[in-house]
């Protein structure tokens, strides 16, 4: 009782020369400015939200356009002068994004769990030191960087492989070239998160495989990446969605041709290309073109919400394995 | 029991020298997929050398755009680049370090700080060109609030203009130059708001970082002072993490510094032959000027001029990731 | 060094299966344990015990080259398992760990069912006879199988912290060891599960040999036949250089120890 009661008075003394009332009208309002800034993150989520899906409602409520055939259509013509509803079905734009976002995975997806395992397993830790920063140069190119390597290198390289020596037409714009780019773009993403999640393996782990007579491949292969796998998954939905979401590198190499293709080497056109498309063409914010990109872009950040919220779920499903 | 051990013997095959010859398949493998990357980097780095040193002459910096690509320069797209990131910062530092404060050091621990949590990790997930058309329906047009026709206007019978500047424009509290311009339009102060809200959910993040590395017990010590959270926060706290701070906010705009989409979307120009005036005028951006060279069908723009701009948004990026880096390493304190 | 003798005891009739000769252990440039000689025997359960940081478990990581998975551990001197040299550049650690299996501290099963976990060092030596009578077997072995033959395909992290470390015993049992190491297996656990864990490790002796870190006299005396008293170098005190201090008969060291030292530390008196 008497130690408590020394100390209150301690308290007192001290909080004295701190001038306790202004303390406590400064606590308060920094309290509330704080609590402001920390939810103010909330506001631009429903900011984006209201301002996107507001615009995309005023564009589904004209009578040239109609939500099913939005969403079914396989023609995208909104510049062209007839304006009906079947030249407003978006699937050219999500087949020419989801093409470019699954060859950029295919890239992405083997080079970077590679180098996250080179990294958290086989490296040295001098050697990580160095290889770590310089991946992630990578990913700090501008993606407009990213662009013009792929039309002044790439597409170039592409053509004189397939074109000259294999008789393969190659599009000046072509899918094939921005997958290439935007692939090497999000190594470092998916490398980064899927080293963090084999990192967060135990040793022990390791240790146990290791005393069971396991090479250091079985232990990478059988262990660690087994155990790190929804922290992996998480890497790679959000590769993808990093993919889907690109837009400088795709609208400079990959064209603006909306079209239902399969082919790697035609121009294609992606939901973002399209929003850059048209926000260069200075359409003005009332007519069905200005509301036709906000459309389009609520499709698409429905889509990178979706993988988005799934990768969260992944992540903190394996931060709970091993807290 | 006794015939279990029968079965028992060691019916292994002797595999060793394949497990191994596997194993440095694989690790090869691995050699390359990290080679391949850092591979693409320096014939990236290399390419642009080669097509963009030839072109970086004075005129780059001291002139305009041009019709003719021997005497166009970015000068406009230089000093815009850096006010809209200047501002940047000085808008989204406040507001993301504040965040990172109460995260780490007001909210208690409960839904609603992990729904704020969860919103934050979704933001830095969210393209940037969605960032773009929020900047333009909230800050480049006000949803329409101040065009002609809107209920506003209307109402109130506000004197809104029409032509170069849209919208309503008037002075706060009298004062000359404490113009306003409502919607912000596509001026420097629209894409730097939305540029803010871009980098925030960055600049949250690594403030929290720097604060959690604060060891608790330099809390402690203020708290047995008797003294309040944010006293110890301001004074005892926000010194300690602010180097890292710091580090992420500057590794944060080196990240706006080339971002491009959403400036497309808020509607910067592609040729602004004079430098602003002031924060409501029209701009361009570095980025923005190289993708305007990249798509000219020219090759002197496309190729060379276009790599020009490349070498000198490179240097400013490295120029700010040195400074980050030049400050963790100077002022990094290890518990 | 006076303190590191041979075991006096007779060793005629005992074969040795592990053994050092002034082996030296260091991480970079810092000694861990100094010039250490001594025969393990085959069958027996042999103990180390010695305060914390005297390199007891360092001296049992060699004898399966676990320490080099260690960056910046190195050896000199020569560690045998039978009549190989372990540390010669032709012993592949790989092989060595096959028949030096090991038991770790904190149990550490893997992320995976009951039944894979005893699966997983057969599967990766390409073990061709009947799997499941193999995981029966070895769960028998180690005590476990009446628990868990219900719930085979369960997670192994659903097991209390005594189960999981008799299935990490059967994991290492799994892959036909001769030896088994164990880093101070009970550490971790309540003292039923120890208990359960010595009935278990007196079992085992018959088939293996038993090489068993533990910081607990007790334990120590309870189930070893040979103990090994290890301590920190007097003469450079501030080192904290492991050296092997008195090797002898369990019933030797605890009734009638030769070194002043191991009397010190049996009797409670540092340590």
């Amino acid at each position: 009782m008497n130690m408590v009661s020394n100390k209150k008075r301690i308290k007192n003394l001290l909080s004295f020369f701190h001038s306790t009332g202004m303390n406590d009208f400064n606590e308060k309002v920094m309290k509330v400015l704080l609590f402001g800034c920390g939810v103010f993150s909330i506001l631009i989520t429903v900011g984006i939200i209201i301002s996107l899906f507001s615009e995309a409602i005023a564009f589904f409520a004209r009578p040239e356009v109609n939500l099913f055939t939005f969403f079914t259509g396989t023609t995208w013509r909104p510049l062209s002068s007839n304006i009906v509803p079947e030249n407003f079905g978006v699937r050219p734009l999500i087949r020419g994004t989801l093409m470019i976002a699954i060859m950029s995975g295919a890239i992405a997806i083997p080079l970077g769990l590679g180098s996250a395992i080179y990294l958290s397993e086989y490296a040295s830790d001098r050697v990580r030191n160095i290889i770590k920063p310089l991946l992630e140069i990578l990913a700090g190119i501008p993606t407009v960087v990213y662009g013009y390597f792929a039309l002044s290198f790439i597409t170039p390289l592409l053509k004189t492989v397939l074109e000259e020596n294999l008789g393969i037409d190659v599009n000046f714009f072509n899918a094939l070239s921005a997958s290439i780019v935007v692939g090497v773009m999000i190594i470092p993403m998916v490398a980064s998160i899927s080293e963090d999640a084999m990192r967060a393996v135990p040793r022990s782990l390791r240790e146990g495989a290791y005393a069971l007579g396991a090479t250091k491949f079985e232990v990478s292969t059988k262990i660690v990446v087994p155990a790190a796998l929804s922290g992996i998954i998480a890497a790679f939905i959000l590769g993808i969605s990093r993919a889907i979401g690109e837009t400088m590198a795709v609208s400079i190499a990959a064209g603006s041709t909306p079209r239902m293709t399969m082919n790697p080497l035609d121009s294609v056109q992606t939901m973002t290309s399209f929003i850059v498309q048209v926000s260069f063409g200075d359409a003005p914010s009332g007519s069905i073109n200005g509301q036709s990109i906000f459309a389009v872009g609520a499709t698409l950040f429905a889509m990178t919400f979706i993988m988005n919220i799934i990768s969260q779920t992944f992540i903190k499903r394996f931060r709970e394995a091993y807290d | 029991m006794e015939n279990k051990s029968v079965i028992l013997a060691p019916i292994y095959k002797d595999n060793l020298r394949n497990r191994k010859i596997i194993g440095k398949i694989f690790n090869i493998l691995l050699l390359i997929s990290v080679l391949a990357g850092l591979f693409m980097l320096t014939v990236l780095l290399v390419d642009i050398a080669i097509e963009g040193v030839p072109w970086l002459r004075p005129e780059l910096f001291t002139n305009y755009h041009s019709r003719k690509p021997e005497n166009a320069g970015m000068k406009s797209a230089i000093v815009g680049s850096f006010i809209v990131i200047s501002l940047t910062g000085i808008i989204s530092f406040p507001v993301g370090v504040g965040a990172a404060i109460y995260l780490e050091e007001y909210a208690r621990k409960n839904r609603f700080t992990d729904f704020i949590n969860l919103n934050i990790n979704n933001l830095a997930g969210v393209p940037s060109i969605v960032y773009g058309m929020l900047g333009l329906v909230v800050f480049g047009r006000m949803f329409g609030l101040f065009s002609k026709d809107s209920w506003l206007v209307q109402t109130f019978s506000l004197p809104v203009q029409s032509g170069m500047v849209n919208g309503l424009v008037f002075n706060l509290f009298g004062i000359p130059w404490l113009e306003i311009h409502l919607p912000f339009g596509r001026s420097m102060l629209a894409g730097a708001l939305t540029m803010s809200l871009l980098i925030l959910p960055v600049v949250i993040i690594a403030s929290r970082e720097s604060i959690r590395a604060v060891p608790p017990s330099i809390r402690e010590a203020g708290y047995a002072m008797g003294t309040t959270k944010w006293y110890v926060t301001r004074t005892l706290v926000l010194p300690i993490a602010l180097p890292g701070i710091l580090t992420g906010m500057i590794l944060a705009l080196s990240r706006a510094i080339g971002e491009t989409a959403p400036l497309i979307i808020m509607g910067a120009f592609t040729y602004v032959p004079f430098l602003p005036n002031s924060i409501w005028d029209q701009f361009t951006a570095m980025p923005i000027q190289i993708y305007n060279w990249i798509t000219l069908p020219q090759e002197d723009y496309r190729i060379h001029l276009a790599a020009a701009g490349i070498i000198v948004l490179l240097l400013f990026l490295f120029i700010l990731n040195g400074i980050a880096v030049y400050l963790r390493n100077k002022f990094q304190v290890k518990w | 060094m006076e303190a590191n003798i041979l075991p006096s005891v007779k060793t005629q009739n005992e074969e040795i299966i592990l053994s050092t000769k002034n082996a030296s252990f260091f991480y970079h440039d810092k000694t861990a344990v100094k010039n250490v000689t001594l025969n393990i025997k085959k069958n027996k359960i042999t103990s180390f015990i010695g305060p914390s940081g005297c390199g007891k478990s360092t001296l049992l990581r060699s004898f399966n080259r676990m320490n080099d998975l260690i960056p910046g551990a190195s050896v000199e001197g020569d560690v045998y398992y039978k009549d190989q040299n372990l540390y010669k550049s032709s012993i592949d650690p790989v092989k060595i760990r096959q028949q030096v299996g090991m038991v770790f501290q904190k149990p550490n099963p893997f992320p995976k069912s009951i039944y894979e976990n005893i699966a997983f060092g057969p599967k990766i030596n390409q073990f061709q006879g009947n799997m499941d009578e193999l995981v029966e077997s070895c769960l028998m072995k180690a005590a476990l199988w009446d628990e868990v033959k219900d719930k085979l395909n369960e997670s192994a992290y659903a097991l209390s912290g005594g189960q999981q470390q008799r299935l990490c015993i059967a994991r290492a049992l799994a892959v036909f060891p001769d030896v088994l190491l164990m880093d101070e297996p009970a550490s971790a656990l309540d003292p039923i599960a120890t208990l359960r864990i010595e009935d278990l490790m007196n079992d085992l002796k018959e088939e293996y040999t038993i090489v068993v870190v533990t910081h607990n006299m007790q334990q120590a005396s309870r189930v070893s036949d040979y103990t090994a008293f290890m301590s920190i170098d007097r003469d450079r005190i501030d080192e904290r250089i492991g050296v092997l201090v008195e090797y002898d008969e369990t019933i030797k060291i605890f009734t009638n120890p030769k070194n002043k030292e191991t009397e010190d530390y049996i009797t409670g008196r540092f340590g």
